[in-house]
Protein backbone atom coordinates (compact mmCIF):
# COMPACT_ATOMS: atom_id res chain seq x y z
CA UNK A 1 0.00 0.00 0.00
CA UNK A 2 2.61 2.38 0.98
CA UNK A 3 5.09 1.81 -1.82
CA UNK A 4 2.22 2.20 -4.46
CA UNK A 5 1.74 5.72 -2.46
CA UNK A 6 5.52 6.24 -3.03
CA UNK A 7 5.30 5.16 -7.00
CA UNK A 8 2.13 7.81 -7.64
CA UNK A 9 4.31 10.18 -6.04
CA UNK A 10 7.24 9.60 -7.60
CA UNK A 11 5.57 9.88 -11.29
CA UNK A 12 3.95 13.02 -10.21
CA UNK A 13 7.01 14.48 -9.60
CA UNK A 14 8.29 13.17 -12.79
CA UNK A 15 5.65 14.44 -14.82
CA UNK A 16 5.42 17.95 -13.15
CA UNK A 17 9.30 17.85 -13.99
CA UNK A 18 8.06 17.41 -17.57
CA UNK A 19 5.73 20.10 -17.80
CA UNK A 20 7.87 22.54 -16.61
CA UNK A 21 10.94 21.11 -18.32
CA UNK A 22 8.44 22.19 -21.91
CA UNK A 23 7.43 25.33 -20.09
CA UNK A 24 11.23 26.50 -19.59
CA UNK A 25 12.00 25.54 -23.22
CA UNK A 26 8.89 27.57 -24.52
CA UNK A 27 9.96 30.59 -22.50
CA UNK A 28 13.42 30.35 -24.29
CA UNK A 29 11.89 29.62 -27.99
CA UNK A 30 9.59 32.98 -27.18
CA UNK A 31 12.64 35.08 -27.85
CA UNK A 32 13.63 32.95 -30.94
CA UNK A 33 10.46 33.01 -32.40
CA UNK A 34 9.58 36.84 -32.08
CA UNK A 35 13.45 37.62 -33.56
CA UNK A 36 12.31 35.12 -36.49
CA UNK A 37 8.93 36.61 -36.56
CA UNK A 38 10.65 39.94 -36.41
CA UNK A 39 13.25 39.21 -39.46
CA UNK A 40 10.53 38.23 -41.24
CA UNK A 41 7.81 41.13 -40.62
CA UNK A 42 10.88 42.91 -42.14
CA UNK A 43 12.04 41.39 -44.87
CA UNK A 44 8.64 40.83 -46.34
CA UNK A 45 7.92 44.48 -45.68
CA UNK A 46 10.66 45.86 -46.90
CA UNK A 47 12.69 43.60 -49.16
CA UNK A 48 11.48 44.52 -52.31
CA UNK A 49 12.22 48.31 -51.80
CA UNK A 50 15.75 47.64 -51.62
CA UNK A 51 17.06 48.24 -54.74
CA UNK A 52 20.50 50.11 -55.66
CA UNK A 53 18.35 52.94 -56.28
CA UNK A 54 17.44 52.99 -52.65
CA UNK A 55 21.07 53.01 -51.39
CA UNK A 56 22.44 56.15 -53.85
CA UNK A 57 19.46 58.40 -53.38
CA UNK A 58 19.03 60.95 -50.61
CA UNK A 59 15.85 61.47 -48.52
CA UNK A 60 13.08 62.66 -50.52
CA UNK A 61 9.41 63.60 -50.03
CA UNK A 62 8.14 60.79 -52.24
CA UNK A 63 8.43 57.44 -51.24
CA UNK A 64 9.68 55.55 -54.26
CA UNK A 65 12.61 58.03 -54.25
CA UNK A 66 13.52 58.27 -51.38
CA UNK A 67 17.25 56.52 -50.70
CA UNK A 68 19.20 55.85 -47.73
CA UNK A 69 22.61 57.56 -49.10
CA UNK A 70 23.17 60.77 -46.83
CA UNK A 71 22.42 58.56 -43.97
CA UNK A 72 24.63 55.56 -44.69
CA UNK A 73 27.66 58.54 -45.33
CA UNK A 74 26.50 60.36 -41.65
CA UNK A 75 26.92 56.75 -39.52
CA UNK A 76 30.00 56.59 -41.76
CA UNK A 77 31.52 60.20 -40.69
CA UNK A 78 30.05 59.69 -37.06
CA UNK A 79 31.98 56.25 -36.59
CA UNK A 80 35.47 57.32 -38.27
CA UNK A 81 35.63 60.11 -35.06
CA UNK A 82 33.53 57.90 -32.37
CA UNK A 83 35.14 54.82 -32.92
CA UNK A 84 38.87 55.56 -32.37
CA UNK A 85 38.33 58.08 -30.05
CA UNK A 86 36.39 55.89 -27.78
CA UNK A 87 38.61 53.07 -28.39
CA UNK A 88 41.83 55.21 -27.32
CA UNK A 89 39.96 56.69 -24.04
CA UNK A 90 38.45 53.22 -23.54
CA UNK A 91 41.49 50.94 -23.66
CA UNK A 92 43.82 53.74 -21.88
CA UNK A 93 40.91 53.82 -18.78
CA UNK A 94 41.01 50.20 -18.44
CA UNK A 95 45.05 49.80 -18.57
CA UNK A 96 45.27 52.33 -15.81
CA UNK A 97 42.54 50.92 -13.90
CA UNK A 98 43.54 46.96 -14.16
CA UNK A 99 47.93 47.75 -14.47
CA UNK A 100 48.52 51.11 -12.64
CA UNK A 101 45.55 51.94 -10.23
CA UNK A 102 46.12 51.32 -6.40
CA UNK A 103 43.39 50.01 -4.46
CA UNK A 104 42.55 53.28 -2.89
CA UNK A 105 39.02 55.32 -2.41
CA UNK A 106 39.22 57.66 -5.23
CA UNK A 107 40.00 54.32 -7.91
CA UNK A 108 37.16 52.49 -6.36
CA UNK A 109 35.06 55.59 -6.97
CA UNK A 110 36.20 55.50 -10.81
CA UNK A 111 35.02 51.75 -11.03
CA UNK A 112 31.26 52.54 -9.54
CA UNK A 113 31.28 55.58 -11.44
CA UNK A 114 31.69 53.46 -14.75
CA UNK A 115 29.36 50.73 -13.60
CA UNK A 116 26.89 53.52 -12.98
CA UNK A 117 27.37 55.49 -16.25
CA UNK A 118 26.57 52.33 -18.03
CA UNK A 119 23.07 52.45 -16.55
CA UNK A 120 22.69 56.01 -17.85
CA UNK A 121 19.70 56.05 -19.93
CA UNK A 122 20.98 56.91 -23.54
CA UNK A 123 18.29 59.90 -24.33
CA UNK A 124 20.69 61.55 -20.98
CA UNK A 125 23.77 61.62 -22.99
CA UNK A 126 21.67 63.56 -25.17
CA UNK A 127 20.74 66.12 -22.73
CA UNK A 128 24.45 65.80 -21.91
CA UNK A 129 25.69 66.71 -25.69
CA UNK A 130 23.41 69.14 -26.47
CA UNK A 131 24.49 71.23 -23.70
CA UNK A 132 27.81 70.94 -23.68
CA UNK A 133 29.14 69.90 -27.35
CA UNK A 134 26.15 72.24 -29.11
CA UNK A 135 25.62 74.96 -26.90
CA UNK A 136 28.49 75.39 -24.41
CA UNK A 137 31.78 74.43 -27.00
CA UNK A 138 29.50 75.78 -29.56
CA UNK A 139 30.15 72.79 -32.47
CA UNK A 140 26.16 73.41 -33.29
CA UNK A 141 24.08 70.12 -34.66
CA UNK A 142 27.09 68.73 -36.14
CA UNK A 143 28.35 65.53 -36.54
CA UNK A 144 31.52 66.38 -34.21
CA UNK A 145 28.79 67.16 -31.51
CA UNK A 146 26.63 63.42 -32.07
CA UNK A 147 29.68 62.00 -32.16
CA UNK A 148 31.28 62.88 -29.02
CA UNK A 149 28.25 62.18 -27.65
CA UNK A 150 28.29 58.84 -28.64
CA UNK A 151 31.44 58.37 -27.66
CA UNK A 152 30.71 59.29 -24.36
CA UNK A 153 27.90 56.61 -24.31
CA UNK A 154 29.45 53.42 -25.35
CA UNK A 155 32.57 54.80 -23.66
CA UNK A 156 31.48 52.55 -20.13
CA UNK A 157 31.10 49.39 -22.61
CA UNK A 158 34.77 49.54 -23.94
CA UNK A 159 35.99 49.87 -20.55
CA UNK A 160 34.43 47.30 -19.32
CA UNK A 161 35.43 45.21 -21.79
CA UNK A 162 38.96 46.06 -21.95
CA UNK A 163 38.91 45.23 -18.19
CA UNK A 164 37.73 42.02 -18.50
CA UNK A 165 40.16 41.16 -21.57
CA UNK A 166 43.84 42.51 -19.43
CA UNK A 167 42.85 40.68 -16.52
CA UNK A 168 42.47 37.49 -18.44
CA UNK A 169 46.31 37.90 -19.31
CA UNK A 170 48.03 35.37 -16.91
CA UNK A 171 50.05 37.32 -13.87
CA UNK A 172 53.00 34.55 -15.24
CA UNK A 173 53.40 36.73 -18.67
CA UNK A 174 53.91 39.84 -16.82
CA UNK A 175 56.31 38.30 -14.54
CA UNK A 176 58.48 36.38 -17.37
CA UNK A 177 58.50 39.82 -18.54
CA UNK A 178 59.82 42.05 -15.42
CA UNK A 179 62.30 38.97 -15.24
CA UNK A 180 63.90 39.73 -18.52
CA UNK A 181 64.40 43.59 -17.11
CA UNK A 182 61.43 45.37 -18.82
CA UNK A 183 59.38 47.97 -16.81
CA UNK A 184 55.50 48.31 -16.56
CA UNK A 185 54.83 50.14 -19.60
CA UNK A 186 57.43 47.77 -21.59
CA UNK A 187 55.30 45.22 -20.39
CA UNK A 188 51.79 46.71 -20.98
CA UNK A 189 52.74 47.45 -24.45
CA UNK A 190 54.97 44.66 -25.61
CA UNK A 191 53.10 41.39 -23.74
CA UNK A 192 49.62 42.65 -21.63
CA UNK A 193 48.36 44.50 -25.07
CA UNK A 194 48.77 41.85 -27.46
CA UNK A 195 47.47 39.21 -25.44
CA UNK A 196 44.41 40.93 -24.65
CA UNK A 197 44.04 42.62 -27.93
CA UNK A 198 41.50 39.63 -29.26
CA UNK A 199 39.23 40.49 -26.26
CA UNK A 200 38.88 44.37 -26.09
CA UNK A 201 38.67 44.31 -30.01
CA UNK A 202 35.65 42.10 -29.75
CA UNK A 203 34.46 44.65 -27.01
CA UNK A 204 34.80 47.23 -29.08
CA UNK A 205 33.16 46.31 -32.07
CA UNK A 206 30.02 45.24 -30.18
CA UNK A 207 30.17 48.46 -28.49
CA UNK A 208 30.96 50.64 -32.32
CA UNK A 209 27.17 48.24 -33.20
CA UNK A 210 25.46 49.66 -30.53
CA UNK A 211 26.77 53.50 -31.34
CA UNK A 212 25.30 52.62 -35.05
CA UNK A 213 22.01 51.74 -34.04
CA UNK A 214 21.23 54.17 -31.18
CA UNK A 215 18.87 56.77 -31.91
CA UNK A 216 17.14 58.84 -29.14
CA UNK A 217 20.35 61.07 -28.44
CA UNK A 218 21.17 62.10 -31.68
CA UNK A 219 17.75 63.19 -31.97
CA UNK A 220 18.03 65.44 -28.82
CA UNK A 221 21.22 66.34 -30.29
CA UNK A 222 19.78 67.89 -33.15
CA UNK A 223 20.80 65.34 -35.87
CA UNK A 224 18.10 65.81 -38.48
CA UNK A 225 16.68 63.53 -40.89
CA UNK A 226 15.93 65.59 -44.36
CA UNK A 227 19.50 66.14 -45.59
CA UNK A 228 19.63 66.81 -48.76
CA UNK A 229 23.61 67.28 -49.00
CA UNK A 230 26.36 64.82 -47.71
CA UNK A 231 28.37 66.25 -44.54
CA UNK A 232 31.57 67.18 -46.07
CA UNK A 233 33.06 68.38 -42.94
CA UNK A 234 32.75 67.49 -38.83
CA UNK A 235 30.83 70.57 -38.26
CA UNK A 236 28.42 69.87 -40.87
CA UNK A 237 24.80 68.85 -40.10
CA UNK A 238 24.08 65.18 -40.51
CA UNK A 239 21.64 62.21 -40.29
CA UNK A 240 22.31 58.77 -39.34
CA UNK A 241 20.25 55.56 -40.50
CA UNK A 242 18.34 54.90 -37.54
CA UNK A 243 16.95 58.78 -37.29
CA UNK A 244 16.19 58.56 -40.72
CA UNK A 245 14.33 55.06 -40.32
CA UNK A 246 11.98 57.14 -37.38
CA UNK A 247 11.40 59.77 -39.58
CA UNK A 248 9.84 57.42 -42.22
CA UNK A 249 8.15 55.51 -39.79
CA UNK A 250 6.87 57.98 -38.51
CA UNK A 251 4.98 59.08 -41.78
CA UNK A 252 1.55 58.42 -42.22
CA UNK A 253 1.41 57.13 -45.85
CA UNK A 254 1.94 53.33 -45.93
CA UNK A 255 4.47 53.31 -48.58
CA UNK A 256 6.84 55.21 -46.19
CA UNK A 257 6.66 51.70 -44.00
CA UNK A 258 7.90 50.09 -47.08
CA UNK A 259 11.09 52.36 -46.97
CA UNK A 260 11.66 52.28 -43.57
CA UNK A 261 12.03 48.27 -43.59
CA UNK A 262 14.50 48.78 -46.62
CA UNK A 263 16.48 51.13 -44.45
CA UNK A 264 16.42 48.67 -41.62
CA UNK A 265 17.53 45.70 -43.65
CA UNK A 266 20.56 48.09 -44.46
CA UNK A 267 21.19 49.08 -41.01
CA UNK A 268 20.92 44.64 -39.71
CA UNK A 269 22.87 44.04 -42.52
CA UNK A 270 25.96 46.85 -40.89
CA UNK A 271 25.24 45.84 -37.81
CA UNK A 272 25.10 41.66 -38.66
CA UNK A 273 28.07 41.87 -40.04
CA UNK A 274 29.93 43.87 -37.34
CA UNK A 275 28.90 41.02 -34.93
CA UNK A 276 29.77 38.39 -36.87
CA UNK A 277 33.44 40.04 -37.07
CA UNK A 278 33.27 40.37 -33.34
CA UNK A 279 32.27 36.22 -32.98
CA UNK A 280 34.97 35.49 -35.42
CA UNK A 281 38.01 37.20 -33.26
CA UNK A 282 36.80 35.52 -30.23
CA UNK A 283 36.73 32.21 -31.70
CA UNK A 284 39.89 33.05 -33.45
CA UNK A 285 41.16 34.39 -30.05
CA UNK A 286 40.08 31.34 -27.74
CA UNK A 287 41.27 28.28 -30.12
CA UNK A 288 44.75 30.01 -29.21
CA UNK A 289 44.19 29.29 -25.41
CA UNK B 1 87.94 60.25 -30.87
CA UNK B 2 86.03 57.92 -32.93
CA UNK B 3 83.52 55.79 -30.94
CA UNK B 4 83.63 51.80 -31.59
CA UNK B 5 80.98 50.06 -33.05
CA UNK B 6 80.00 48.89 -29.40
CA UNK B 7 79.96 51.83 -27.65
CA UNK B 8 77.42 53.07 -30.29
CA UNK B 9 75.31 50.26 -29.89
CA UNK B 10 75.50 50.38 -25.66
CA UNK B 11 74.83 54.54 -26.25
CA UNK B 12 71.64 53.95 -28.10
CA UNK B 13 70.67 51.03 -26.16
CA UNK B 14 71.01 53.22 -22.73
CA UNK B 15 68.69 55.83 -24.87
CA UNK B 16 65.88 53.32 -25.53
CA UNK B 17 66.09 52.17 -22.37
CA UNK B 18 66.00 55.85 -20.98
CA UNK B 19 62.91 56.53 -23.30
CA UNK B 20 61.36 53.80 -22.11
CA UNK B 21 61.79 54.84 -18.43
CA UNK B 22 60.67 58.46 -18.76
CA UNK B 23 58.03 56.46 -20.34
CA UNK B 24 57.08 54.39 -17.89
CA UNK B 25 57.09 57.55 -15.28
CA UNK B 26 54.68 59.95 -17.46
CA UNK B 27 51.85 56.97 -19.11
CA UNK B 28 50.64 55.94 -15.44
CA UNK B 29 50.30 60.36 -15.16
CA UNK B 30 48.10 60.43 -19.19
CA UNK B 31 46.76 57.34 -18.31
CA UNK B 32 45.06 58.75 -15.00
CA UNK B 33 43.89 61.83 -16.84
CA UNK B 34 42.22 59.93 -19.37
CA UNK B 35 40.92 57.75 -16.64
CA UNK B 36 39.15 61.01 -15.49
CA UNK B 37 36.95 61.48 -18.64
CA UNK B 38 34.22 58.98 -17.17
CA UNK B 39 34.26 61.57 -13.90
CA UNK B 40 33.87 64.39 -16.13
CA UNK B 41 31.08 62.27 -17.92
CA UNK B 42 29.13 61.84 -14.53
CA UNK B 43 30.16 65.54 -13.27
CA UNK B 44 28.51 66.77 -16.46
CA UNK B 45 25.38 65.23 -16.40
CA UNK B 46 24.78 65.65 -12.65
CA UNK B 47 25.78 69.51 -13.10
CA UNK B 48 23.74 69.97 -16.62
CA UNK B 49 20.53 68.46 -15.12
CA UNK B 50 20.59 70.51 -12.14
CA UNK B 51 21.96 73.91 -13.63
CA UNK B 52 19.15 73.82 -16.27
CA UNK B 53 16.30 72.50 -14.30
CA UNK B 54 16.79 75.13 -11.67
CA UNK B 55 15.93 77.89 -14.01
CA UNK B 56 12.80 75.48 -14.71
CA UNK B 57 12.16 75.15 -10.62
CA UNK B 58 12.21 78.97 -10.66
CA UNK B 59 9.08 78.75 -12.75
CA UNK B 60 7.07 76.13 -11.52
CA UNK B 61 6.93 74.88 -7.78
CA UNK B 62 8.48 71.57 -7.21
CA UNK B 63 5.20 70.57 -5.47
CA UNK B 64 3.61 71.64 -8.73
CA UNK B 65 5.74 69.46 -10.88
CA UNK B 66 5.85 66.33 -8.88
CA UNK B 67 2.18 66.14 -7.66
CA UNK B 68 0.36 68.12 -10.47
CA UNK B 69 -1.75 65.43 -12.59
CA UNK B 70 -1.50 67.66 -15.95
CA UNK B 71 1.20 67.92 -18.17
CA UNK B 72 0.92 70.55 -21.18
CA UNK B 73 3.96 72.36 -20.88
CA UNK B 74 2.96 73.99 -24.70
CA UNK B 75 -0.36 74.73 -23.94
CA UNK B 76 -1.76 78.64 -23.74
CA UNK B 77 -2.27 77.87 -20.19
CA UNK B 78 0.72 75.24 -19.52
CA UNK B 79 0.32 72.66 -16.61
CA UNK B 80 3.66 70.94 -15.28
CA UNK B 81 2.57 68.20 -13.29
CA UNK B 82 4.90 65.29 -14.34
CA UNK B 83 3.04 62.29 -13.10
CA UNK B 84 1.10 61.58 -16.42
CA UNK B 85 4.67 61.20 -17.67
CA UNK B 86 5.65 59.11 -15.09
CA UNK B 87 2.32 57.16 -15.13
CA UNK B 88 3.41 55.99 -19.03
CA UNK B 89 6.15 55.08 -18.13
CA UNK B 90 4.71 52.62 -15.59
CA UNK B 91 2.39 51.59 -17.19
CA UNK B 92 4.89 50.75 -19.88
CA UNK B 93 7.27 49.09 -17.47
CA UNK B 94 4.49 47.01 -16.02
CA UNK B 95 3.42 45.30 -19.00
CA UNK B 96 7.02 44.69 -20.46
CA UNK B 97 8.06 43.53 -16.88
CA UNK B 98 4.83 40.79 -17.39
CA UNK B 99 6.60 40.01 -20.59
CA UNK B 100 9.69 39.33 -19.21
CA UNK B 101 10.35 38.49 -16.02
CA UNK B 102 8.44 35.01 -15.98
CA UNK B 103 10.08 34.66 -19.70
CA UNK B 104 13.64 35.52 -18.91
CA UNK B 105 13.59 33.74 -15.60
CA UNK B 106 12.43 30.73 -17.49
CA UNK B 107 14.55 31.10 -20.49
CA UNK B 108 17.60 31.55 -17.82
CA UNK B 109 16.45 28.01 -16.56
CA UNK B 110 16.37 26.13 -19.14
CA UNK B 111 19.75 26.90 -20.40
CA UNK B 112 21.56 26.83 -17.10
CA UNK B 113 19.95 23.44 -16.07
CA UNK B 114 18.05 21.75 -18.46
CA UNK B 115 19.46 22.12 -21.90
CA UNK B 116 22.16 20.14 -23.49
CA UNK B 117 25.54 21.95 -24.16
CA UNK B 118 25.48 21.81 -27.55
CA UNK B 119 21.77 23.01 -27.49
CA UNK B 120 22.54 25.93 -25.40
CA UNK B 121 25.79 26.86 -27.82
CA UNK B 122 23.38 26.99 -30.47
CA UNK B 123 20.56 28.74 -28.27
CA UNK B 124 22.65 31.52 -26.89
CA UNK B 125 24.13 33.25 -29.83
CA UNK B 126 20.75 33.76 -30.93
CA UNK B 127 19.37 35.39 -27.76
CA UNK B 128 22.70 37.83 -27.99
CA UNK B 129 21.07 38.85 -31.61
CA UNK B 130 18.08 40.05 -29.73
CA UNK B 131 20.22 41.86 -27.53
CA UNK B 132 21.77 43.82 -30.27
CA UNK B 133 18.84 45.21 -32.49
CA UNK B 134 18.24 48.22 -32.16
CA UNK B 135 15.47 49.83 -30.37
CA UNK B 136 14.15 51.87 -33.66
CA UNK B 137 13.63 48.22 -35.10
CA UNK B 138 11.81 47.10 -32.12
CA UNK B 139 9.45 50.24 -32.57
CA UNK B 140 8.66 49.21 -35.98
CA UNK B 141 8.41 45.83 -34.76
CA UNK B 142 5.74 46.93 -32.31
CA UNK B 143 3.78 49.61 -34.86
CA UNK B 144 3.94 47.54 -38.21
CA UNK B 145 3.06 43.84 -36.77
CA UNK B 146 2.24 43.77 -32.84
CA UNK B 147 -0.29 46.93 -32.74
CA UNK B 148 -2.32 45.06 -36.04
CA UNK B 149 -2.60 42.19 -34.44
CA UNK B 150 -4.09 43.63 -30.96
CA UNK B 151 -6.27 46.13 -32.94
CA UNK B 152 -7.57 42.84 -34.38
CA UNK B 153 -8.53 41.18 -31.38
CA UNK B 154 -9.83 44.29 -29.86
CA UNK B 155 -10.91 46.87 -33.09
CA UNK B 156 -11.34 50.07 -30.39
CA UNK B 157 -7.44 49.90 -29.70
CA UNK B 158 -5.64 53.07 -30.78
CA UNK B 159 -2.94 53.25 -33.33
CA UNK B 160 -1.03 54.33 -30.64
CA UNK B 161 -1.22 52.16 -27.34
CA UNK B 162 0.30 51.43 -24.20
CA UNK B 163 0.10 47.52 -24.60
CA UNK B 164 1.78 47.00 -27.68
CA UNK B 165 4.73 49.61 -26.93
CA UNK B 166 5.03 47.71 -23.37
CA UNK B 167 4.75 44.34 -25.36
CA UNK B 168 7.24 45.11 -27.34
CA UNK B 169 9.62 47.00 -24.55
CA UNK B 170 9.20 43.41 -22.80
CA UNK B 171 11.07 41.41 -25.65
CA UNK B 172 13.37 43.69 -26.26
CA UNK B 173 14.53 43.09 -22.47
CA UNK B 174 14.12 39.61 -22.24
CA UNK B 175 17.83 38.74 -23.19
CA UNK B 176 19.50 40.78 -20.87
CA UNK B 177 17.18 39.31 -17.56
CA UNK B 178 17.76 35.94 -19.17
CA UNK B 179 21.64 36.36 -19.34
CA UNK B 180 22.22 37.63 -16.05
CA UNK B 181 19.78 35.43 -14.39
CA UNK B 182 21.95 32.08 -16.38
CA UNK B 183 25.11 33.83 -14.95
CA UNK B 184 24.08 33.63 -11.56
CA UNK B 185 22.74 30.40 -11.68
CA UNK B 186 25.79 29.09 -12.79
CA UNK B 187 27.81 30.43 -10.47
CA UNK B 188 25.78 28.00 -8.10
CA UNK B 189 28.37 25.19 -7.39
CA UNK B 190 27.56 21.66 -8.95
CA UNK B 191 28.65 19.80 -5.35
CA UNK B 192 24.56 21.48 -4.41
CA UNK B 193 23.24 19.63 -7.81
CA UNK B 194 24.86 16.56 -7.10
CA UNK B 195 23.43 16.31 -3.62
CA UNK B 196 20.30 16.98 -4.53
CA UNK B 197 20.07 14.33 -7.13
CA UNK B 198 21.61 11.90 -4.87
CA UNK B 199 18.66 12.47 -2.26
CA UNK B 200 16.30 11.38 -5.40
CA UNK B 201 15.33 15.42 -6.83
CA UNK B 202 13.96 16.16 -10.26
CA UNK B 203 15.77 18.48 -12.41
CA UNK B 204 13.01 20.52 -12.01
CA UNK B 205 13.54 20.04 -7.71
CA UNK B 206 16.51 20.67 -8.01
CA UNK B 207 16.40 23.85 -10.01
CA UNK B 208 13.53 25.55 -8.01
CA UNK B 209 14.61 24.45 -4.60
CA UNK B 210 18.57 24.08 -4.76
CA UNK B 211 19.62 26.19 -7.50
CA UNK B 212 17.22 29.24 -7.97
CA UNK B 213 17.10 30.14 -3.86
CA UNK B 214 21.21 29.88 -3.97
CA UNK B 215 21.22 32.31 -7.43
CA UNK B 216 18.11 34.61 -5.90
CA UNK B 217 20.33 38.07 -5.52
CA UNK B 218 21.18 37.53 -8.95
CA UNK B 219 18.02 36.96 -10.17
CA UNK B 220 16.40 39.59 -8.35
CA UNK B 221 19.28 42.66 -9.28
CA UNK B 222 18.67 41.07 -12.97
CA UNK B 223 14.82 42.02 -12.53
CA UNK B 224 15.76 45.27 -11.14
CA UNK B 225 18.34 45.80 -13.85
CA UNK B 226 15.86 45.16 -16.73
CA UNK B 227 13.12 47.21 -15.16
CA UNK B 228 15.35 49.95 -15.13
CA UNK B 229 16.17 49.59 -18.63
CA UNK B 230 12.62 49.29 -19.59
CA UNK B 231 11.88 52.92 -18.00
CA UNK B 232 14.89 54.48 -19.79
CA UNK B 233 14.08 53.06 -23.20
CA UNK B 234 13.32 55.53 -25.86
CA UNK B 235 12.29 54.71 -29.19
CA UNK B 236 10.08 51.92 -28.81
CA UNK B 237 7.78 54.65 -26.87
CA UNK B 238 8.14 57.27 -28.99
CA UNK B 239 7.33 55.24 -31.64
CA UNK B 240 4.83 53.19 -30.76
CA UNK B 241 2.97 54.80 -27.45
CA UNK B 242 1.77 57.93 -29.06
CA UNK B 243 2.50 61.23 -27.51
CA UNK B 244 -0.53 62.23 -25.11
CA UNK B 245 0.15 62.31 -21.54
CA UNK B 246 -2.72 61.07 -19.27
CA UNK B 247 -3.57 59.76 -16.12
CA UNK B 248 -6.31 57.12 -17.63
CA UNK B 249 -4.58 53.80 -16.56
CA UNK B 250 -6.06 53.00 -20.14
CA UNK B 251 -3.40 50.18 -21.97
CA UNK B 252 -5.33 50.70 -25.41
CA UNK B 253 -4.90 54.48 -25.70
CA UNK B 254 -2.08 56.61 -26.12
CA UNK B 255 0.48 57.96 -23.52
CA UNK B 256 3.19 59.26 -23.35
CA UNK B 257 6.13 58.44 -21.35
CA UNK B 258 9.26 60.39 -20.05
CA UNK B 259 11.99 59.42 -22.44
CA UNK B 260 9.15 60.19 -25.56
CA UNK B 261 8.71 63.43 -23.56
CA UNK B 262 12.31 64.30 -23.59
CA UNK B 263 12.79 62.98 -28.02
CA UNK B 264 9.18 64.47 -29.12
CA UNK B 265 10.03 67.80 -27.60
CA UNK B 266 13.63 68.07 -28.11
CA UNK B 267 12.63 67.88 -32.22
CA UNK B 268 10.07 70.83 -32.05
CA UNK B 269 10.89 74.25 -31.91
CA UNK B 270 10.47 75.53 -28.18
CA UNK B 271 12.81 78.73 -27.39
CA UNK B 272 16.18 78.26 -26.27
CA UNK B 273 16.28 78.86 -22.50
CA UNK B 274 12.01 79.08 -22.26
CA UNK B 275 10.52 77.18 -19.34
CA UNK B 276 9.13 75.06 -21.74
CA UNK B 277 12.36 74.30 -23.59
CA UNK B 278 13.91 73.60 -19.82
CA UNK B 279 11.39 71.20 -19.05
CA UNK B 280 13.54 68.51 -20.63
CA UNK B 281 16.29 68.86 -18.31
CA UNK B 282 13.70 68.61 -15.16
CA UNK B 283 11.94 65.52 -17.23
CA UNK B 284 15.78 64.22 -17.41
CA UNK B 285 16.55 64.47 -14.03
CA UNK B 286 13.44 63.12 -12.99
CA UNK B 287 14.24 60.12 -15.12
CA UNK B 288 18.02 59.74 -14.09
CA UNK B 289 17.14 59.75 -10.69
CA UNK B 290 14.43 56.95 -11.03
CA UNK B 291 16.93 54.96 -12.84
CA UNK B 292 19.93 55.69 -11.01
CA UNK B 293 18.43 54.12 -7.51
CA UNK B 294 17.25 51.47 -9.28
CA UNK B 295 20.95 50.66 -10.52
CA UNK B 296 21.76 51.26 -7.15
CA UNK B 297 19.47 49.35 -5.48
CA UNK B 298 20.42 46.17 -8.04
CA UNK B 299 24.04 46.59 -7.18
CA UNK B 300 22.99 46.50 -3.59
CA UNK B 301 21.10 43.50 -3.66
CA UNK B 302 23.47 41.17 -5.81
CA UNK B 303 26.56 42.34 -3.12
CA UNK B 304 24.43 42.63 -0.34
CA UNK B 305 22.79 38.90 -0.48
CA UNK B 306 25.33 37.06 -2.47
CA UNK B 307 26.44 33.58 -1.23
CA UNK B 308 29.88 32.76 -1.26
CA UNK B 309 30.84 29.45 -2.28
CA UNK B 310 34.11 27.92 -1.71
Amino acid sequence: MKQLDAERQMKRRKRKNTIFHVLFLSSTLFGIVALGMLLIQILSDGLGWLDWDFLTNNASRKAERSGIKAAIAGTLWMMSITAPLSFIIGVSTAIYLEEYAKKNWFNRFIQTNIANLAGVPSIVYGLLGLTIFVRVFGFGKSVLAGSLTMTLLILPIIIVASQEAIKAVPVTQRNASFALGANRWQTIIRVVLPSALPGILTGSILSFSRAVGETAPLIVVGAVAYITTLPSGVFDKFTVMPIQIYTWANLPQEEFHHVAAAGIIVLLFMLLTMNAIAIFLRNKYQKKN
Amino acid sequence: MKQSKQDKTHNSFMQRKKGFNSLDRLMPIILAIIAGISVLTTIGIIVILITESAGFFQAVSITEFLFGTEWTPLFADPRFGVLPLIMGTFMITLVASIVALPIGFGSAIYLSEYAPKKVRNFLKPILEILAGIPTIVYGFFALTFITPIIKLVIPQTDLFNALSAGIVVGIMIIPMISSLSEDAMNAVPNSLRYAAYAMGSTKLEVALKVVVPAAFSGIVASFVLGLSRAIGETMIVTLAAGALPNMDFDFLKSIQTMTAYIVTTSQGDTAYGSVEYRTIYAVGITLFVITLLMNILAGYISRKFREEYE
